[in-house]
């Protein structure tokens, strides 16, 4: 199992390493010269140049590379172009709104999910089971954006129940915090909710039909143990992993949803950074974003093994 | 007279608007032994499963009764079933592999049936399954019961199952198929051991199975069921050598046995087939050393005749196989197929070489593409080949499917349209299609019912007959190679342990682990007599 | 010789049955109704639309629905909304169409090859895993950067997105049908790679890759819809459901219509992909019948 953590540590360094890379050319094939942009475009020939050989822009790409690195590794990104301001600043004050916001839709997305999963799993065929896989189709069919829009105009701006925009930290004032979250982590979190109602329907059905299930109802076990011991616990370890995969969605989500709840979070960074161009910004980001990504599912991946018995010994199941 | 433990009446079950049992009848008083044999479909299993009113899916017991003790239990609640249920029946299903929750140590499954039934104090329940799985026999069982399914062998496992069924002393066992899906030799200790444990306990055994001699190696009383139906009940022996219906006759007549007339043992004219000192090594993943599959084997195959290798799982028997096929290649050794080497052969030679060889595998449902026509599978090594055109292929198809006796409509079918003993004769017909010096059949009919089975044995060797056909026969059962094969091989973890004429090898075995063999082939005793 | 005591054969067709057991499903005949009107406005909305989708009357702004001639109303520049519905829909199933197209033609050899292939296994998976590590919003934003907005970029970053997806679909189908017996059987016709993964793997695999096509489909519609909403994709004034919704919530108070048709005009398109597929999953998988 050793073996197996490290053969996996040792794949997601190469596609962190991979993933730079691309962030790295990706951001020098962007259309305009930094320099000019930086200097101004009125600017003569030699500051543009003194410019350029300040942001280390004269020296070959290999150079560079290692140099963006070394600093990214250093939490240093540069500064944004557009304002001055450090961008390992920008993100410090930007990232923790998005982690929150992402937790809180990812735990409405598990909760809600879970539940609905194991109620159309338990109550197959009949109206319990409809209702549930209703609410999963629509979730998945209807856009989420839409609903924002429409959550904020007949929730908040109408009913008031909610906040229509604004951030407050949930560490300085945990309960107004968790208030001005709630309408945009339910909103984010239902499509992923959707998605998690559907494995773990498939994989409580699964279980609860397969073979070792009857066999445990033979022993004198009842419905009630069955479903909890075994269904539960076997779709727990597929829930795990999809937590992961979803991760990407939820951060393309939360883009969205910060935008529509004027939320200052990295996704508003994000778009703000495109459209202004301010390139060391969108490095940064980007860099950030598919980093997290990748450890949270090594993370996953390293869990998986604990939920996991037959991961423990052979390093590969299923 | 006292009443039956468990009286059966005129048992139907459905399945949605399909009936599955028919009006099954049987009885069973404390401690008998009583056995249901019937082939896939005849609703053993179903009669079995509705006792304890675990019906899988939309099975609904339909009419007539379940008396447990005088008790009905045909539309008994859930309550009173979970009581019933390992209590007062035990169950031991039929598949090891999958009848252990993947997730949960071994020993705390035991536990949960003591727990369930409040048999022993929470605390004990450990300590008293550590105690039950000794007795089912697992060494060191404290340590093994910490251990996940996944660390036992399929044997292993079965004992597992048995100890689970048998741990809160129920009056009655059901033993679904346990063994047929493990190895001759380990289903007989099993079953010796389940024999004893039931013994000792003065359990009453329900032991369902396709196999009639097993049946009767087992039960004092076999039912025999087809298409929902009782055919015959009565004593094994009786049933089993002077069967009275003409169902029961068939299937009698179909089991592969010890005896009826072999192969004379004289030598070939000339050799197919050559193998000398075949050697398979695989890298063992991971650990850097190396696994011996295949070990020092030599043999031949004679034109026209039949050479058989017998042996359980990892003997080695279907790597053999695949070498000779070209599916792997030898470390070391000889293959010469009509006096031409074939081993380490590439590019056409190779391709020379398999269109002397075809292959039949073992099962009829996975050997053929479900995406293609009969015609289109038939003529596939035609076409890779490049024989013929069109025309001349199509015709080609029609004489192939009547060779197999198979109707000349069949072509435009598709695989899952047909029946299981039709699949292989499809597969047998595709490997005939190159007019092949050699078939390569890899247990070609230990997936089929007894009836087909013996309908495809008859085929192969008719086929033999009318062709000149030769074949490489590869199968665990040393009944099955008895009526077909000229030369045996005995196979065990990669050597051969003894090989010569059918005759010498099953009548006069000189080795320990083939008389091994030979006895625990189920009905053995029972046949003999 | 007879062939006796054997189960009679099942006497319908693999392929008829597939749609008779979508046609059973209402569910997926409520979907496949929805996706036939849904394509049929997209594929005709040259013909069924009133106006051009960019024609303004600006005397006629923020008309509600019913009105004579905007059956749906029209937007703060007096836009028919049924007009522009209908494109936007167009707008949608192009995008959707050209992502799932993109998948496959990467997506599928991709799925093959490392399936087949272990040594390529290995390589292809790290570059899956790198490119599940950009999601697809991050991708549509760099490529926005790079090339501007514009329908073949979103349709490019969305593909992009669901090559992993598809390539993984594809590959465990490849792995599950190269140990099969009647590939083996192949191997011993000395059939090449191409004829195996061609004939034997690539039929027997398209189901689930059709199934997949289904479940990009959706996934793919609403990502456009995201990146034109926030500017990123089809750039105005051409029509996009997305980019109506922008545009409808800075007016939202006034009139809340221009903001619902779009957001329903995509419910509808997404929920006849997912019936659709969900009732074909049903019936393509044997297991699936109760």
């Amino acid at each position: 199992m050793v073996r197996y953590l490290f053969h996996r540590l040792w794949q997601s360094v190469v596609t962190l390493v991979l993933a730079s890379i691309v962030v790295f050319i990706g951001v020098r094939a962007l259309p305009g010269d930094p320099a000019i942009a930086m200097a101004g475009e009125e600017a003569d020939p030699a500051a543009v140049e003194a410019v350029r050989q300040q942001l280390g822009l004269d020296q070959p790409l290999p150079v560079q590379y290692f140099k963006f690195v070394g600093h990214a590794l250093s939490g240093d990104f540069g500064k944004s172009v557009r304002t001055g301001t450090p961008v390992s600043e920008m993100i410090g004050a930007t990232l923790p709104v998005t982690v929150q916001l992402a937790v809180f839709a990812m735990l409405v997305a598990v909760i809600v999910g879970m539940l609905a999963g194991v109620v159309a799993a338990v109550f197959r065929g009949r109206w319990p089971e409809w209702g549930a896989n209703g609410f999963s189709l629509l979730a998945l069919s209807v856009p989420t954006f839409w609903l924002g829009i429409l959550a904020v105009l007949y929730l908040s701006v109408q009913l008031r129940w909610f906040p229509a925009s604004g951030y407050v930290s949930p560490f300085q004032h945990p309960l107004r915090g968790i208030y001005y979250l709630a309408l945009p982590a339910i909103i984010l979190g239902l499509t992923h909710a959707a998605v998690v109602q559907r494995q773990t329907r498939s994989s409580m059905v699964e279980t609860l039909t397969a073979d070792f299930v009857r066999t445990a109802r033979a022993k004198g076990l009842g419905r009630g143990a069955v479903i909890f011991r075994f269904g539960l616990r076997n779709s727990l370890i597929v829930v795990t992993t999809i937590v992961g995969l979803q991760l990407g969605g939820l951060i393309a989500g939360a883009v969205v949803t910060e935008r529509i709840f004027s939320l200052p979070g990295i996704g508003k960074l994000t778009l703000d950074s495109v459209f202004t161009r301010d390139y060391p910004v969108i490095q940064a980001v980007v860099l950030v974003i598919t980093t997290a990504y990748i450890v949270i599912n090594l993370l996953v991946d390293f869990l998986y093994t604990v939920i996991d018995p037959r991961m423990r010994i052979s390093g590969r199941a299923r | 007279m006292t009443e039956p433990l468990l009286e059966v009446r005129d048992l139907e079950v459905a399945f949605g608007a399909t009936a599955a049992v028919r009006g099954a009848s049987l009885s069973l008083n404390a401690g008998d032994r009583v056995a249901i044999v019937g082939q896939s479909g005849s609703g053993k299993s179903t009669t079995a499963h509705a006792i304890i009113g675990l019906l899988p899916g939309s099975g609904r017991v339909t009419g007539g009764s379940i008396r447990w003790r005088g008790e009905e239990l045909a539309h008994a609640g859930e309550k009173r079933l979970r009581r019933l249920r390992g209590r007062e029946v035990g169950l031991v299903p039929q598949d090891p592999m999958s009848n252990l929750n993947p997730v949960a140590r071994v020993g705390r499954q035991v536990a949960e049936t003591l727990v369930a039934h409040r048999m022993c104090p929470r605390r004990e329940a450990w300590a008293r399954a550590v105690e039950l799985l000794g007795q089912a026999g697992i060494p060191e069982p404290a340590r093994r019961a910490r251990q996940y399914p996944h660390e036992f062998s399929g044997g292993m496992r079965q004992r597992v199952l048995i100890a689970i069924g048998l741990a809160c002393r129920p009056d009655l066992l059901i033993a679904d198929e346990p063994t047929s899906a493990l190895d001759v030799t380990v289903q007989r200790q099993i079953l010796d051991h389940l024999e004893k444990l039931t013994r000792d306990l003065g359990t009453a055994l329900l032991f369902v199975t396709h196999d009639l001699g097993l049946a009767a190696d087992r039960a004092d009383r076999v039912v025999v069921m087809s298409e929902g139906r009782v055919v015959e009940t009565g004593p094994a022996r009786d049933v089993l050598n002077a069967p009275q219906e003409p169902y029961t006759k068939r299937l009698v007549a179909a089991a592969p046995s010890l005896t009826g007339p072999m192969h004379e043992s004289e030598p070939a004219s000339d050799v197919v087939l050559e193998v000398s000192h075949v050697v398979k090594d695989y890298r063992v993943r991971g650990r850097g050393g190396t696994l011996r599959a295949v070990d020092d084997v030599s043999f031949t195959v004679g034109h026209g005749r039949t050479t058989a290798i017998v042996g359980e799982s990892g003997s080695g028997k279907t790597t053999t196989a695949h070498l000779i096929l070209g599916l792997a290649e030898a470390t070391s050794g000889t293959i010469q197929l009509d006096g031409a080497e074939v081993a380490g052969l590439r590019g056409a030679k190779l391709r020379a070489a398999r269109r002397a060889m075809q292959p039949v595998f073992q099962d009829p449902y996975a050997s053929l593409d479900p995406m293609w026509t009969v015609e289109r599978i038939v003529t596939e090594p035609l076409r890779t080949f490049g024989d013929g055109d069109r025309a001349s292929r199509r015709r080609h198809v029609a004489e192939l499917l009547d060779q197999v006796a198979l109707p000349a409509a069949l072509a435009q079918r598709y695989p899952n349209e047909l029946s299981g003993g039709q699949r292989q004769r499809v597969a047998i017909a595709r490997a005939l299609a190159l007019r092949p010096s050699l078939v390569v059949c890899d247990e070609p009919v230990s997936a089929l019912d007894v009836l087909v089975q013996d309908q495809i044995l008859g085929l192969l060797s008719s086929l033999q007959e009318e062709l000149g056909l030769s074949y490489l026969f590869i199968s665990h059962d040393l009944a099955v190679v008895r009526s077909l094969a000229h030369e045996v091989l005995v196979m065990r973890a990669g050597r051969v342990v003894e090989q010569g004429p059918v005759g010498q090898v099953l009548s006069a075995p000189a080795d320990d682990y083939t008389r091994q063999l030979l006895a625990a082939v189920p009905g053995a005793a029972t046949f003999m007599q | 010789m007879t062939i006796a005591a054997e189960t009679p054969a099942p006497s319908a067709r693999v392929h008829g049955r597939v749609g008779r057991r979508l046609l059973r499903n209402p569910l997926g005949v409520i979907g496949g109704a929805l996706l036939l009107i849904v394509l049929v406005a997209g594929v005709f909305a040259p013909l069924l639309a009133p106006y051009a989708p960019t024609e303004v009357h600006f005397q006629t702004p923020f008309q509600q629905p019913g009105t004579v001639g905007f059956a749906l109303g029209t937007d703060d520049l007096g836009r028919d909304i049924l007009s522009r519905v209908l494109y936007g829909t167009r707008a949608s199933l192009e995008v959707g169409a050209l992502s799932v197209v993109f998948a496959v033609i990467v997506g599928v050899p991709l799925g093959l090859l490392s399936g087949y292939w272990r040594p390529l296994d290995a390589l292809i998976s790290r570059l899956a895993d790198l490119m599940l590590a950009f999601p697809f919003l991050i991708l549509a934003v760099g490529l926005a950067a790079i090339n501007g907005g514009g329908l073949a970029n979103a349709a490019i970053a969305l593909g992009i997105a669901q090559i992993p997806a598809m390539t993984r679909v594809v590959r465990a189908d490849t792995l599950r049908l190269k140990e099969t017996d009647f590939v083996l059987a192949a191997h011993t016709m000395h059939a090449g790679a191409r004829r195996i993964l061609g004939q034997h793997v690539l039929p027997n695999a398209a189901s689930a890759i059709i199934v997949q096509a289904t479940v990009i489909m959706p996934v793919a519609v609403i990502g456009e819809a995201v990146l034109s909403f926030l500017g990123l994709g089809i750039q105005p004034p051409a029509p996009s459901l997305g980019i109506m919704l922008s545009d409808a919530q800075q007016y939202l108070f006034r009139t809340p219509w221009p903001g619902i048709f779009p957001g329903v005009a995509l419910a509808l398109i997404c929920l006849g992909f997912n019936l659709f597929g969900d009732a074909l999953r049903d019936a393509l998988d044997p297991k699936s019948t109760r």
